[in-house]
């Protein structure tokens, strides 16, 4: 789970992380107040999941209140790169002498944290990374262990950090440690970290993201969870419980387990045709899992054949099959379906279709014939 | 022979008077594997059709010379149970559990490097040797006793190859599912490394997909240290890119993790990757057919 800025500097907050004071605001008004509260200049930035915000003038100085709720008038509603800001955080304006990064992630490659530091933070860090390899210090972490001093003391020698800055940016990174553990965080990156000209090292961006599985342990973490999605078949699938990622063909996709349907879209590309999304019914998959994603599926309309494809090992075909007539009587789609059931149950779930299927669905023997039977079909129907 | 599961297996299933984990000890049972004893707090004292149940996973394997544990136990329990499988001794613990917290499983991976036992999974559907044993949720009529040894990252796909290259007449010395999450007890390369070792097997299939660097590792681990051959399959050329949050992930895996980029990096070191699973049988076919 991706947090947003404004939820990620609350918990740094709590976790003794030093960040701007700020307000969050959802009108212009409330927008204004915050900065009466907060006193002075200060930056309206739009909170929303995506980078280049700035670029895209999504992040705005105002002198005073009245231009602050002037900026978040503008801002408010505003698409970067497909995202609706719905939301500003407004927060005093920083004096900044340097600005560098500081991260803490997971490295699933080194199975072990991974804790990054530069001194040219604020810029384009992945190429920082490319051409001054050098300027970023990296350096696992023990999870037995822990993050201990002589970490940050080499981390903050090998990122050649200004003296001045040096006890505020070891404060700092064990004070993002610290979090990464407490909030069981997969992510925790900070992108300006800043010096300021008063000597002081502040968060002035937040990038938080949650381990999902962890959730269960966070009860308020995972109350911060919404919908960050504008398109109805993500928002349907997300509020079903169900895994689905749109994309822009017209052959729809159900499967179990990841893999097999990241091969079925490969396999319906080979056989020429365009995958409309990517939909797991899961490994359990029973009867009423397969009605919600048929749901989903069919309420987009782009999609013009279906391809089913079901390799049952916990799931049962008879019960795939079984959720597919269920759907059809209860939404009456007409659009051409092939299906392809193999393993646990299979004769059965094959009977099932062959019995009281109508007349739009079609069973094929093999994953490749089943592929490229669909997208015959959806260019039919184009 | 085979790898990691055969006739010498004697199972205890921690969870095994859940639902599943009784439905799928019985299963793996009736296939041929030895279960020697299950494992549910409270429950000593109780069987599962002729399988005693004890309260702990140390005393089950006191009472039963127990050599290999599966996990069977919701999320919140088990990081718990692995622990308890790998304090008790066994050799092999194999997790089938979904879901478990990655700051667990960095405790549990950094654990289980100290020492010589073998973790497989979480988040797997087990391991079959055909013929032999199966420990896990794998549909064994999938499989058929043979010379090709297959790992891979992904369950039902796991099964989809193993059904092609059964339609080709192939059947396979050990399967084994390593599991899906960004942590898990054993990679590719622990993998290969043992079907190399094995006798009985002639030829390995590598099921891949996309995210993380292990397919990338295990290209480099086949060129320097097999002679068995090895072919891939990589899943995921039209997967949607993932939305990566913030930098740090760029920074660490550069373009690794694509499927392009898995199948250029196995293909770099002398590996063929199948663009299809038919393909992919039809590849092992050619091979030792």
């Amino acid at each position: 789970m991706d947090l947003f800025e404004y939820q990620g500097k609350q918990l740094f907050a709590r976790h003794g992380l030093s960040v701007p004071s700020g307000e969050v605001a959802e009108t212009p008004e409330q927008a204004k107040s915050a900065a009466e509260a907060i006193g002075g200049t200060v930056v309206v930035k739009a909170q929303v999941q995506v980078g280049g915000r700035g670029k895209a003038g999504g992040i705005k100085l105002a002198k005073d209140p009245a231009e602050a709720g002037a900026m978040a008038e503008q801002i408010l509603g505003m698409d970067i790169k497909g995202h609706t800001v719905h939301r500003v955080w407004v927060e005093a304006a920083s004096d900044i002498k340097k600005e560098y990064y500081a991260s803490v992630t997971f490295d699933r490659s080194a199975k072990k944290p991974l804790v990054m530091l530069s001194a040219m933070g604020g810029m384009d860090i992945e190429g920082v990374a490319r051409d001054h390899p050098d300027a970023l210090a990296r350096l696992h972490v023990d999870p037995f262990t822990g993050f201990q001093p002589h970490h940050a003391r080499w981390l903050v020698y090998h990122a050649k950090i200004d003296e001045g800055a040096q006890k505020g940016v070891i404060d700092a990174l064990t004070k993002s440690y610290e979090a990464f553990i407490a909030l069981e965080a997969t992510l925790v990156e900070i992108n300006p970290l800043i010096w300021t000209a008063d000597d002081r090292v502040v968060a002035l961006d937040a990038k938080v993201s949650i381990d999902n599985n962890a959730l269960y342990r966070h009860p308020d973490l995972a109350a911060l969870q919404e919908s960050v999605t504008d398109d109805p078949q993500e928002r349907m699938a997300q509020e079903r419980g169900v895994t689905y990622v749109k994309l822009d063909g017209d052959v729809g996709i159900l499967g179990n387990g990841a893999g097999l349907v990241m091969s079925t879209l490969d396999v319906v590309a080979l056989a020429g045709g365009r995958p409309a999304n990517f939909l797991d019914a899961g490994g359990g998959s029973n009867a009423e899992a397969v009605v919600t994603a048929l749901e989903v599926l069919l309420s987009d309309d782009k999609v013009k054949s279906l391809l089913i494809n079901i390799f049952g090992g916990i799931t049962r075909c008879d019960e795939v099959a079984t959720g597919l007539l269920t759907a059809l009587d209860k939404l009456g789609a007409t659009l051409p379906i092939v299906v392809r059931l193999d393993g646990t149950n299979e004769e059965e779930g094959r009977a099932i279709l062959a019995e009281s299927a109508p007349s739009n669905v079609v069973v094929e023997a093999t994953m490749l014939s089943a592929a490229k039977r669909a997208v015959e079909l959806a260019k039919e129907a184009a | 022979m085979s790898i990691l599961v055969d006739e010498n297996t004697r199972l205890v299933v921690q969870g095994v008077t859940g639902r599943e984990g009784q439905f799928h000890t019985l299963r793996n049972r009736a296939y041929g594997t030895t279960v020697v004893a299950g494992v549910t707090p409270g429950k000593e004292g109780q069987d599962v059709e002729g399988i005693p149940v004890y309260n702990t996973v140390r005393d089950a394997v006191e009472a039963t010379d127990a050599n290999t544990a599966m996990v069977f136990v919701p999320p919140r329990f088990a990081t718990d149970a692995i622990y308890e499988s790998l304090e008790s001794g066994v050799d092999l613990v194999i997790c089938i559990t979904e879901g478990i917290p990655a700051h667990d499983m960095l405790g549990i991976y950094t654990h289980l490097k100290r020492g010589n036992q073998v973790l497989i999974g979480p988040n797997c559907p087990g391991i079959i040797s055909p013929g032999k044993a199966t420990v896990g949720i794998m549909p064994t009529q999938v499989f058929q006793p043979g010379r090709v040894g297959l790992v891979s990252r992904s369950g039902t796909l796991t099964y989809q190859i193993s059904k092609e290259l059964a339609l080709v007449g192939i059947g396979q010395s050990t399967v084994v599912g390593i599991g899906g999450d960004p942590i898990v007890g054993s990679s590719f390369i622990d993998i290969l490394g043992r079907f190399e070792d094995d006798p009985d097997t002639d030829l390995v299939v590598m099921v891949g997909e996309i995210g993380g660097d292990e397919e990338e590792k295990a290209g480099a681990f086949i060129a320097e240290n097999m002679t068995t051959p090895v072919i891939g399959y990589i899943a995921g050329f039209e997967a949607p890119p993932g939305k990566q949050m913030g930098h740090a992930g760029a920074i660490i895996t550069g373009s690794s993790g694509t499927a392009q980029g898995k199948k250029e990096a196995l293909e770099a070191r002398n590996v063929q990757v199948g663009t299809h699973p038919t393909e992919v049988a039809e590849m092992v076919k050619q091979r030792i057919g």
